[in-house]
């Protein structure tokens, strides 16, 4: 009888033990999903900046700017087609 | 009287009532058991579905439309989020001040404000496509009834230089015109939706289930080459200024391949601020639109004549005295030119030589040969709008009409089937599909139009052509090797031929191994000439010489180079290095 009542003592512990353990875990996993959403809305929003940036990025490399820029400011200009060189690649040998 | 000696509790009660009135009892238990299980087993959707609206919450997924990207990754078109504005008029009560501070973050008037909410629907936009940052500005302000949804705008950063080609999206980001529509089924996205739990404060707590996953846009990478979609660009683009023309078109092809490197056209408009436009603006010309190219068909009539081994390229062709009547009509030369070899027809584009040659064709062959050229059906590339020009049937020619086809009337082609055609002299006489993505090998199914030794001897006119002694000595790029035919047609008004023109000039560059072809179109030009030679080769020129520097084309002309480098800028700057050293690696067109 008393070994029945000790093991039943047991029992409720262990029970009351997992029942913390199932609470704990949920917690974990709510925790978890909470960052996991964060951490997507974060991602959308850096695909937005992505975007804007490559839209930044192709008004200052517009072919037309490249050119003025080439133009004017850096007073480049095409060689002349006596000053050109032909090198070969090395690759070919 | 105590009620325990009530008399009438003295009186016995049947015994029957009692059970009746149990059987009562239990007969309503079991009424609630029924019920009870009808609900919580049975019927238990409609509590459950109750219960779940309490906190759990459809997501609706948003897919991006996919970028389009040129050869080398350079962005063409891409989406990005804006807000929509909107507002429930019933639920947003503004006051005077509050409407005002809107209306001037929105860029209107507060009246038009209130115009709107007047309405007596459930549901109006107040602006759409606003920029996030304006958005973000009329949040802070926090007014009742007023609300956002998140949708996506178009943006093209190459504007007005690639316009047509890409077309663009309507408000709800679904393609309308060009690429934008041709492609739609790939660059569109799916949006997807997902069921999730919410606590109060609205976090997810749950993710229950994926309803529908999006699916994003793909990406779309053509064959387009935006820096010679821009030379060719900006080449039109002067032509048209200088000599005061109605409209221009350039093609660039991969000789190699088939691939479509630039594609422009004027008039144009800027695709990311579509206020007034017209179809003159929106059309693709060199797809949609077809013209009398003229002289530019000359070759393919030497050529089948040179297939047929009816001449050859030495055969003396007497086109005195510069006019040919056939039946009522005339055709005649610019200037008489006298006993011509067939070569020097293609040279000096003599229209009397060329007639003569076609008419010694049969109109089956002739036609056979436009036919697989791509004549007069459209080139099925899948843009939307392909013209296929005007090719009648060989049964109904007459006489004079094979003889004007010769020289390029009574026939009509686009742009982009004349560059196409050009591909059989540039390929040893074969053609290709076009394509207007990026390719990683050349296509099969080429057709072989003429033979080898006639795509190579028409090569060696075409560049006599493009010579000294040619109709078209602005075409030549200095460092290399051009060939070429121009084209001048008179333009068809109200069924008779006016005095107004379509300058033309077709031809590819580096000779001794083709890679790129070009095609230039200038519609109508007033001022400084008409011909082709004067007005479409110079910017052939200008083209080619662009695109093979920067394809890295090695030149094969260095030496006459040297010597015919274009007038006045030419001299070196005294005290820099005399030689300016530039390799060229094997690029690959990737």
């Amino acid at each position: 009888m008393r070994a029945i009542a000790r093991l039943n003592v047991i029992l409720i512990l262990v029970l009351l033990g997992a029942a913390l353990l199932v609470v704990g875990a949920q917690h974990r996993a709510r925790a978890l999903l909470l960052e996991i959403e964060r951490e997507q809305d974060r991602m959308r929003a850096l695909e937005v900046e992505w975007g804007q940036l490559q839209l930044e990025q192709s008004t200052w490399a517009a072919h037309a700017r490249v050119e003025r820029i080439a133009r004017e400011r850096l007073e480049m200009r095409l060689p002349a087609a006596g000053q050109l060189v032909a090198v070969e690649p090395k690759a070919a040998q | 009287m105590k009620f325990s000696e009530s008399p009438l509790l003295s009186r016995l009660v049947p015994p029957r009532r009692g059970r009746v009135l149990l059987l009562m009892l239990m007969g309503c238990f079991v009424a609630l058991l029924a019920r009870a299980f009808y609900l919580q087993t049975m019927r238990n959707d409609f509590l459950q579905q109750k219960g779940e609206s309490r906190y759990s919450r459809v997501l609706e997924l948003s897919a991006t439309r996919g970028r389009i990207l040129d050869r080398q990754g350079d962005v063409l078109a891409v989406s990005t989020p804006v807000k929509s504005v909107w507002a429930i008029p019933e639920d947003a009560r503004l006051a005077p001040a509050g409407l005002r501070r809107l209306a001037s973050i929105l860029g209107t008037s507060a009246r038009e404000l209130t115009r709107i909410l007047a309405s007596d629907k459930d549901f109006v936009y107040l602006q759409r496509q606003v920029p996030p940052d304006v958005a973000a500005r009329v949040e802070a302000l926090r007014l009742p009834g007023i609300h956002q949804s998140r949708e996506f705008r178009r943006y093209y950063p190459s504007g007005e230089v690639v316009a047509q080609l890409l077309g663009f999206t309507g408000v709800e980001d679904g393609g309308q015109e060009g690429i934008e529509l041709a492609f739609d089924a790939q660059l569109a996205g799916k949006p997807g939706s997902r069921r999730v739990i919410k606590d109060r404060r609205g976090n997810i707590v749950e993710d229950v289930e994926s309803i529908r996953s999006p699916r994003e846009g793909r990406d779309i990478v053509l064959a387009l080459d935006a820096k010679i979609q821009y030379m060719a660009y900006a080449a039109i683009r002067q032509a048209v200024e200088e000599h005061r023309a109605a409209a221009a078109g350039a093609v660039v092809l991969d000789a190699k391949t088939g691939e479509i490197l630039a594609m422009a056209n004027l008039p144009t408009y800027n695709p990311n601020n579509r206020g007034r436009l017209s179809g003159a603006q929106l059309r693709n010309r060199a797809v949609t639109d077809t013209f009398e190219p003229g002289s530019t068909l000359k070759p393919f009539t030497i050529a089948l004549a040179l297939d047929q081994e009816r001449v050859r390229f030495d055969t003396p062709i007497d086109t005195r005295p510069g006019r040919l009547t056939i039946g009522n009509a005339t055709i005649s030369d610019s200037h008489p030119n006298g006993v011509l070899t067939v070569a020097q027809v293609i040279q000096k584009s003599s229209n009397v030589g060329a007639a003569r040659i076609a008419l010694g064709a049969q109109p089956e062959d002739m036609w056979g040969m436009f036919a697989r050229l791509g004549f007069g059906e459209p080139l099925k590339l899948g843009f939307p709008g392909e013209a296929g020009g005007r090719l009648r049937p060989w049964q109904h020619w007459r006489p004079i009409e094979q003889a004007t086809m010769a020289y390029g009337h009574g026939i009509s082609v686009s742009l982009i089937q004349l560059a196409r055609g050009y591909l059989a002299f540039a390929r040893d006489g074969e053609i290709l599909p076009l394509s207007l993505t990026r390719l990683d090998a050349p296509p099969p199914g080429g057709v072989q139009v003429f033979s080898v030794r006639t795509a190579r001897e028409v090569r060696t006119m075409l560049e006599m052509a493009a010579g000294p002694e040619g109709t078209a000595p602005k075409a030549r790029v200095p460092g290399y090797r051009v060939a070429g035919k121009t084209g001048t047609a008179h333009k068809l008004a109200g069924g008779r031929y006016a005095e107004r023109y379509v300058a033309s000039f077709v031809g590819f560059a580096p000779v001794s191994d083709p890679r790129l072809v070009v095609a230039v179109m200038i519609d109508e030009p007033t001022v400084g000439g008409y011909y082709g030679g004067q007005i479409a080769a110079p910017v052939f020129s200008r083209v080619m010489g662009g695109a093979l520097r920067a394809l890295g084309v090695r030149p094969d002309a260095p030496e006459q180079a040297v010597h015919e480098a274009p007038g006045g800028q030419s001299a070196p700057p005294a005290a820099g290095p005399a030689a300016i050293r530039i390799s060229y690696p094997q690029r690959g067109l990737r």
